[in-house]
Order: C-alpha cells, then sequence, then structure tokens
C-alpha cells in the first residue's frame, strides 16, 4: 500500500527570504517536484508501448506474479519532465566551481561520452566470442599500456570498478603475495590522514590497521615509520600526494623501510591528477596504486558512481594480480577468465565481467585528447590553481601545514575561533554564494578542516570569483554576520536537513512508515 | 589545450601572486631527478576530429548486438532502452554531480535514488533496498558477508551449482582471507531440483547462509520453499540472486520464497550491456537487517523549514566514518546506472513490466520451440523465462564460433562459464528478450541445424 503526499509534508511555505509565498508552492523555475507514486493516477500508467502477447501459462502454474508490484509509471511527457526537474535541483561541474577537495571534479569532456556510445563499444556482450570483439579487446590494452607509462609501473589490471574496489585488488594481490612466500604478517599500516576506505579495504582483507601519527609538517615521518615497522608488518597504504595535499617527499625513503622489512607499499591514488607527467610512481618504489578514472581522467562522477579503478602493480606483485587478464596471443587478443592451472597465482576474480569498459573508453579518449604535454600541462594548472588560492587567502583563512601544497589546498578552522560560525556553517554558506562546498572535516588530522581542490578545470575569473566569496565570507564571520552562516542554505531548493530525524527512525521507500527504531 | 582555460598570461600572473617563478617550483617536495620523466612513447594530444576516428575504428572492429541475430545471455541481456533515458541521464547536473555529501544542492541525486530504492524493493518483493553496487555478483558476495555478520559464529555458506560462476568466483575472492568455508555443489545442468537437495543436504547448525539464483544460471526457475524452509529451520539466512530482473514481472518474487536478502544485477533495465561494465548492482533485505545492510542509503527527513528533503542515513556502518569498522570498504554506488534503471522503471511501470516480461517469455518459447526439433539437441528446460539451456551432440564453443563467423550470435558455450567440467563442454546457454525477431530465430535455427549435420 503506497502511501502518496500526507498533508501537510513536502508543500510547506516555499518563500525564499522576503519573497510572497506563491499559491502552487513553486518558486519560479524551481518546482516542488513530487515522487512519481505520488503522480495521479500513476499506478496504472505506462510510457512505453508494448504489444501484449499470450504466452502458456500452464507450465509455470504457481510461480506467476499474481499481486500486484507497486510500480508506478509515468508516460513518456510526464517522466522527461519529472527528471528534468529533479535534475535542476543538483549542482554539478556543468553548473558551477566544485572545489571538493580529494574528488578531482574536473569538466567531463562530452566527447568522451559521445564515444562511450558507439554501437560497437556500448552494444556488445562481455561474453561474445573473442574474435568479434577484437576492437573492444585493443582498446583495453592501448588503456592499460597509457596507464602502465604514466605511471612508470610494469602491469595493470583494469577489472576494478571504483578506488575502494581497486585498494581491494592492491592489498589481495600483497596477501597473496606474502602467503605464496609462506609468510603471514597480519598488520597494515596506514597513516592518520588516509581516506577511509583505506582501513576498511585493510581489515576486510583480514588484516590489522595499525595508525602512523602525521609528522607536524602533514606528512608521514620516516622515523615514526621506521619505529613502527617490523617483521609482523604486511606493508603500508600511503596516499601521495596525501589528503593534506602535500607530496610526501620522504617517499623514496619510506619504500626503501618497508621494503627492507619484508613488506609492500600500495599507493592510493585517488590524487593522482596532481602529478601526471611529472612524477612516476613507479621511480618512488610503489608496489600498487589505484587510479581513478573518474576523478584523474574525466570520467563523470554521476552523482556517485559508477566509478572505475585501475591498479597499476610493481613485478613482485603483478603475477598475484585478478583475472579476467588480457593476454595476445599472435596478434589477437583474448581474456584468461579462468586460472590457467596449478601455476597460475592470480588471486581471483572480483566482478562478474571485466571491468568498466564504459569508463575505459571515455578515460582513453580523455588521454589521448590532452596527449603527453597536455596531461603534464593538466597537472601543472591543477597544482598551480590550488597554489593560487593558498596565496590568495592566506592571510585571511587559517592553514595548518606551510606551502606549496600540491593540487589541493588545506584549511583548518582556526580563523573562526570565538565567531559561533563552524566549518559546517562556512560551508553552507558558501551555497548561497553559489558554490558547491569544498569538502570538510576532512582529513581527520585537522580540526575543522576545509580541503580545496580547484582541479585545472577553473579560468583565472573562476578561481578570483571564488576567493572574493571566501575572503568576504571570512570577514563576515569576523563581523559577527552569524545569521549568514548558521542561516545557510537560504537560497538552495532546500534549507538544512534534518540528518538525525532521517536516522533515528529510517523511512528508506515510500512504503515504509518509517516508524520505530530499526533492529541493529 | 581545449579543456584548460588558464592561458600563459593567467598562469604567469598566478605565479607571481604566488612568488614563485616557475610552476615547477611549486614541485619542490618532489625528488629533483625524479620530476619530468621522458615518458617514452606516450603520443601528443589530438582533436575532436581525430580521436573520433581513432575511437569509430576500434568500434569497427566488434560485432554489435543490435546488428546480429543475438541470443547471449548468462548474467548480462540486450533489452530495448526508450530513447528518453539516455538523454534524461547526461544532463549536466546528474551526470556531472558528486556523490550527494551537500544534500540542499543534491535533492536530485537523492530523490531519484529514494525511489530507486522503492522500486528495487517492490520488484524484488522485500522491505528495503540500498542505493545500488558495483555489480550483481559484489553484490552478491556482499550479501554473503552480511549473513556472516549477522550470524556471527557462522562461517559457512552452502552456494548452490545453479549460481553464475562468475559470481561463485567473485564470493571465494572476497572470502578467500577471511577464512570462511564455502560448499559448492555441482551443476546439474538438466535437474534443477537434483541441485536443490544437494543445497539442504549441506545446511547444518554451521551454515550462516544459502545462495540460491532465482531464475538460475541455466535459466531454470524452481520453487525454493523447502530450501528456505530448511535454511531458517537450522537457522541460517537465505541469500537470492536474479541476474534478470525482467523476470520479476512475470515470475513471483523472492521474497515470496522468504528470502532474507536478495540481490541482482540491474544491468537489464536501461543500463545496457557495456562489454560488462558498468552495470548495477541491487541489493534489498528485511528492514529488521537494515543497519547490517552495506553500501549506501537515502532516507527521507524534512528541511529548517519543514518541506520533505532526502538525505544519505544510517551513514554509521559505512567507511568514512567507522573506517576499519564499517559493514564493506565500498564507499561509493553506481548512482548514473541507478538512474537509468529508475528512469526506464518509471516509463515502463507496472502495466509495461508486465507486458515486457510475457514478451521475453514468448520470444523464449519460440526459440525453444524452433530448436527442441533439431537433430540432437536437447532442450533442458522445463520452467523457463527467457533463457534456455541446450545440450548439443558436440562441443559447443566451435559450433558458437562458427555462426559467429555468420554473423548470428548464438549464446554461451559451457566451456566459457565451467572450464574444468566435462559434463558442461557441450552446453549453449540461449537467453531471447524482446529484441529477438521471428528471423533472427530462423537464422538461429538454421544455421544450427547446418552447422550440427556438418559437424
Amino acid at each position: 500500500m503506497v502511501t502518496g503526499m500526507r498533508d501537510g509534508e513536502g508543500m510547506a511555505p516555499a518563500g525564499a527570504a522576503g519573497a510572497p509565498e506563491t499559491f502552487t508552492g513553486h518558486r519560479g523555475l524551481l518546482h516542488e517536484e513530487p515522487l512519481i507514486c505520488e503522480y495521479p493516477g500513476a499506478f496504472g500508467k505506462t510510457g512505453v508501448d508494448l504489444p501484449d502477447v499470450e504466452i502458456d501459462e500452464a507450465p509455470l502454474a504457481g510461480f506467476l506474479r499474481e499481486e500486484p508490484i507497486g510500480l508506478p509509471g509515468l508516460t513518456e511527457p510526464e517522466a522527461v519532465r519529472h527528471y528534468t526537474r529533479l535534475s535542476q535541483l543538483n549542482y554539478g561541474i556543468d553548473t558551477g566551481f566544485f572545489p571538493l577537495g580529494s574528488c578531482t571534479m574536473k569538466h567531463n569532456p562530452r566527447l568522451n561520452e559521445k564515444l562511450a556510445r558507439l554501437p560497437g563499444l556500448a552494444d556488445i556482450h562481455p561474453l561474445q566470442p573473442e574474435s568479434t570483439v577484437q576492437g573492444a579487446l585493443e582498446l583495453m590494452a592501448e588503456l592499460a599500456d597509457w596507464l602502465k607509462r604514466l605511471t612508470g609501473m610494469p602491469a595493470v589490471t583494469l577489472v576494478p570498478k571504483a578506488g575502494a574496489h581497486g585498494e581491494l585488488a592492491g592489498i589481495m594481490a600483497i596477501r597473496a603475495a606474502l602467503e605464496a612466500r609462506g609468510d603471514a604478517r597480519r598488520v597494515i599500516l596506514v597513516p592518520e590522514s588516509a581516506h577511509g576506505t583505506n582501513p576498511a579495504t585493510a581489515a576486510f582483507c583480514g588484516y590489522d590497521v595499525r595508525a602512523i601519527p602525521a609528522g607536524a609538517d602533514g606528512r608521514v615521518d620516516p622515523a615514526a615509520l621506521e619505529a613502527a615497522l617490523g617483521p609482523e608488518i604486511a606493508g603500508i597504504m600511503i596516499t601521495n600526494p596525501n589528503t593534506c595535499g602535500l607530496f610526501e617527499r620522504d617517499m623514496q625513503q619510506i619504500s626503501e623501510l618497508v621494503h627492507a622489512a619484508g613488506g609492500f607499499v600500495y599507493c592510493d591514488g585517488a590524487n593522482f591528477n596532481a602529478i601526471v607527467g611529472k612524477v612516476r610512481p613507479g621511480d618512488l618504489g610503489v608496489d600498487a596504486m589505484h587510479i581513478n578514472l573518474h576523478k584523474t581522467f574525466s570520467t563523470p562522477h554521476g552523482g556517485g558512481g559508477p566509478g572505475s579503478g585501475p591498479v597499476v602493480f610493481s613485478e613482485a606483485l603483478a603475477p598475484f594480480a585478478p583475472l579476467p587478464r588480457l593476454e595476445c596471443d599472435g596478434g589477437r587478443w583474448r581474456l584468461v577468465e579462468w586460472p590457467g592451472g596449478e601455476e597460475d597465482r592470480s588471486f581471483g576474480r572480483l566482478c562478474a565481467f571485466h571491468g568498466q569498459m564504459g569508463m575505459f573508453v571515455r578515460a582513453l579518449a580523455f588521454m589521448m585528447s590532452l596527449g603527453r604535454d597536455g596531461l603534464k600541462r593538466m597537472a601543472e594548472d591543477a597544482v598551480l590553481a590550488a597554489n593560487y588560492i593558498r596565496a590568495r587567502l592566506q592571510d585571511a583563512i587559517t592553514t595548518p601545514f606551510p606551502g606549496p601544497s600540491m593540487h589541493e589546498v588545506l584549511f583548518d578552522d582556526r580563523f573562526l575561533k570565538g565567531t559561533g560560525v563552524t566549518t559546517l556553517d562556512f560551508a553552507k554558506a558558501l551555497i548561497d554564494e553559489g558554490f558547491h562546498p569544498m569538502t570538510i572535516y576532512f582529513p581527520l588530522v585537522v580540526h575543522g578542516a576545509m580541503l580545496v581542490e580547484p582541479t585545472e578545470t577553473e579560468s583565472k575569473a573562476s578561481l578570483d570569483e571564488f576567493i572574493m566569496a571566501m575572503r568576504s565570507l571570512a570577514d563576515a564571520a569576523r563581523k559577527g554576520e552569524v545569521e549568514r552562516f548558521t542561516e545557510a542554505p537560504r537560497l538552495a531548493p532546500r534549507r538544512r536537513l534534518d540528518e538525525t530525524r532521517a536516522a533515528r527512525s529510517p523511512r528508506l521507500t515510500w512504503n515504509m512508515a518509517g516508524e520505530g527504531k530499526a533492529a541493529a | 589545450m581545449r579543456y584548460l582555460p588558464l592561458t600563459d598570461d593567467d598562469r604567469k600572473q598566478m605565479c607571481a601572486a604566488i612568488g614563485v617563478e616557475s610552476v615547477d617550483e611549486l614541485f619542490r617536495d618532489v625528488p629533483a631527478a625524479l620530476l619530468n620523466p621522458a615518458l617514452d612513447g606516450v603520443p601528443e594530444g589530438e582533436g575532436e576530429l581525430e580521436i573520433d576516428r581513432r575511437f569509430r575504428a576500434f568500434a569497427r572492429r566488434n560485432l554489435p548486438a543490435f546488428e546480429h541475430p543475438f541470443f547471449i545471455g548468462a548474467g548480462a541481456y540486450r533489452h530495448h532502452i526508450p530513447a528518453s533515458v539516455d538523454h534524461l541521464i547526461q544532463r549536466g547536473e546528474f551526470l556531472t554531480a558528486y556523490t550527494p555529501y551537500q544534500p540542499e544542492i543534491a535533492q536530485g541525486t537523492l530523490t531519484y535514488l529514494f525511489e530507486f530504492q522503492s522500486q528495487v524493493a517492490a520488484l524484488f518483493g522485500m522491505e528495503v533496498a540500498n542505493a545500488s553496487m558495483y555489480d550483481g555478483a559484489t553484490a552478491t558476495a556482499e550479501a554473503v558477508l552480511m549473513a556472516m555478520r549477522l550470524k556471527r559464529n557462522r562461517r559457512k555458506a552452502v552456494l548452490s551449482g545453479h549460481l553464475h560462476p562468475h559470481y561463485r568466483a567473485v564470493i571465494e575472492t572476497m572470502s578467500r582471507f577471511r577464512g570462511e568455508t564455502l560448499v559448492t555443489s555441482a551443476p546439474h545442468a538438466a535437474d534443477p531440483e537434483a541441485d536443490l537437495q544437494a543445497v539442504i543436504a549441506a545446511i547444518d547448525e554451521e551454515t550462516a547462509c544459502v545462495v540460491l539464483q532465482y531464475p538460475d544460471v541455466f535459466g531454470h526457475v524452481s520453487d525454493l520453499t523447502a530450501v528456505a524452509a530448511r535454511a531458517h529451520e537450522k537457522g541460517a539466512l537465505v541469500v537470492t540472486v536474479t541476474t534478470e530482473p525482467v523476470a520479476l514481472g512475470l515470475l513471483r518474487p523472492p521474497g515470496s520464497f522468504g528470502a532474507d536478502i536478495a540481490v541482482g544485477e540491474g544491468q537489464a533495465l536501461g543500463v545496457g550491456l557495456n562489454f560488462g561494465g558498468p552495470h548495477l548492482g541491487l541489493f534489498t533485505t528485511r528492514k529488521e537487517f537494515v543497519r547490517q545492510m552495506p553500501g549506501r542509503l537515502v532516507g527521507e527527513t524534512v528541511d529548517a523549514d519543514g518541506r520533505r528533503g532526502f538525505v544519505l542515513t544510517l551513514a554509521a556502518r559505512e567507511q568514512h566514518i567507522r573506517r576499519e569498522k564499517a559493514t564493506s570498504n565500498i564507499c561509493t554506488n553506481s548512482g548514473l546506472a541507478a538512474l537509468a534503471f529508475t528512469i526506464h522503471m518509471t516509463l515502463l511501470g507496472e502495466k509495461g513490466l508486465r507486458r515486457l516480461a510475457r514478451l521475453n517469455h514468448a520470444r523464449a518459447a519460440a526459440v525453444r520451440a524452433a530448436l527442441a526439433p533439431l537433430a540432437g539437441v536437447e532442450v533442458l528446460n522445463r520452467r523457463f523465462f527467457n533463457e534456455i539451456t541446450l545440450r548439443l551432440p558436440v562441443p559447443a564453443a566451435p559450433v558458437v564460433e562458427q555462426l559467429a563467423q555468420e554473423g548470428i550470435l548464438a549464446g554461451v558455450p559451457g566451456s566459457r562459464l565451467w572450464p574444468e567440467r566435462e559434463d558442461c563442454r557441450n552446453l549453449l546457454l540461449v537467453a531471447a528478450t524482446e529484441t529477438v525477431r521471428d528471423e533472427d530465430i530462423a537464422a538461429l535455427a538454421g544455421a544450427l541445424g547446418r552447422a550440427l549435420e556438418a559437424g
């Protein structure tokens, strides 16, 4: 039984500050859009024309779906308008500046979208005979080649479906490599500044996670690392450039120490955008690193996936890479989908098929568009933009670590001390100024962190506007304009949302009453 | 370069504002010997026209499904996708948004994910669904891990031999380093009941869950009542896997058999084949288990003005909060693929989905009728949805290859999914969706008949 729009919910007064309430509840171009189940007559409508064919139901007796499913439908004009209106409630890179640290929100070229939709690349089945998909396999091999050259690493798997999936591939390869030499090490070292996925991945693979405190300069201190190393350490998961936006300048030494202690070095490549063409992870002693194609190589984030997280491997880890593997026999590409006998040391399969082909197409088109000099220029512009923001704001907004930074700049909340404004308030006020907020409260090593990553996508004018907004807001906070912050956002499709209420009595579908606490 | 807005003049001015002579000074933490490597073999960039040509050349060397008689399924299904689906998912506000961490300016994403969760839960006959996962196989592995969390002292999972072998392999990989025991029975391609009996026999007090595919990898539609009852009697959970969600427009849902966790692959609706990815993992369960569910969840709430809105909720399960104590290391979903699924489902509605499902079954029945009479061909299915398994008198792989040379994509040979099993070599998995025409079926039957006669 579907509960539709309930009285008094979803259609409350919709006046922006100072404007008279409208009669419809809409606000000009911003519509109050109901859910599809709330459209009058939706249960019974369809937006496709399909014949109603007869089937022989006898063999399926007892298996037919007799009860109503509970699926609303809309005709095509209604559906197009519904989803178009929903889209207008979203902020995207196409809308404006999206300085979300650690996420590399760069422009998503439409050429990539067009190419990914070519029938010969999109309308092919993963289990077609290999003779009928040679072009697709060659495209994958080409992407693999670019990734190997750009990282200076000898091997790569394209299989992982996202960054965190890539981390799994890397840590599983490390674990398999250790097992192959009969070594049962149980601990992975993770710096405090790491993404939450790092410890989650290590724990998932059965490792104990031991944190390494960050040094005073926001980097891993080789001495602290050396003290933590021992025969039980399987390896380290390190992000470089790290989540404070800083290059781990002792990376070579860190790798040497870990290797000397018998461990492996996993690098979280989330921030690869800062160093493409400038320095190769392979030259830094890395054994495995995932690359987020949806960050560095421009494939769309899509409101949270699908991404793609290929992993490059050192010689030591290459044999343990997941299946399927791509091989070339006399000019013919083929996929190795199952272990090739006892001597095959792959740790196994990570997903149903061969990885995110749609993303491979987009990422390769981006790489080929920029080429060697363009990719290098991309990294330089990203680093330049972050440092420009840092330099222009350093007298107004506090930074925990001295510069220069790489592709992102980390601020803390010391400049808000005594103003009654929190980092969260400050971020929400940016929404009213027309920006997507930066990443906040991450990394955890800094109080009230604000992590700004402009990417290479922004023009100088765009950066200047953001800098002006940040300075003006910092100024307003110091002047005591607290409500500008605590009431923000006022000019967004919604004001601040009650997250506590959402978690206390979860309503997760339109059929759910949202009462009582879900069992633990 | 067309994607880089900064001019040389901008760069100069910005360097001056920072107080450096050149951008390379900003890379001072990189060891000088390693900065600016040669990058041998990396070509220079190219314009749109040249890139377009290159990719058309890649595409030309593949045989796209829509131009040929096409019968491949086995976990990925070719359906017609209404034109408005792909148009809408390319709206920049959807395409270029991030994870909805700022809900006030992400209501578009959050609202459609709420609709998605509602549609998926209804389709599977379950109470709650998450906001999607990577694909059906990873969703299945996560379901097994969730069952292990719910049955804390049990470390065993019993997998049906009729589970897609790739899914089995992913579960094996995901549990490989975690000390869980997996028991998998051998496939009985012609006898799904024998498989269910083997599963029932393997359930004991150590069993955390059983994993059953519905319809199964050979296309059989089986009654899961007895195996579910046995599992529950022994205190184990029932996980079902559905790789063809359109089936649930015709067949009773997993929830009706007492599934505790019902997962699947959503690629068939809205997403497309994409050579295996991106696809769309579907994950549903009972309300009481929601706090052990992996992945993202959207819930309803109100804003400061009392207006309804949606947020990511129950995030305490997730890695960015819990770090090493998270329910899963997964940090994303398949947002845009979920949007495609949701729009396709919205266009279909219940009426359209039921018609689509009947149409699929009718096409598969026509395929069965055309192939069963061929000399030496045995059809193994009594009850099926849109996929059947044939046993040929000869190994299937060379036959499939030969038909591909004639431009007919006949299905998946058993040796591709069970390379180690002699008894699967002659099997051919054949799927038929609404996209299959009478002349496609005639072409398949004719070519297969000729190939077998010649063989």
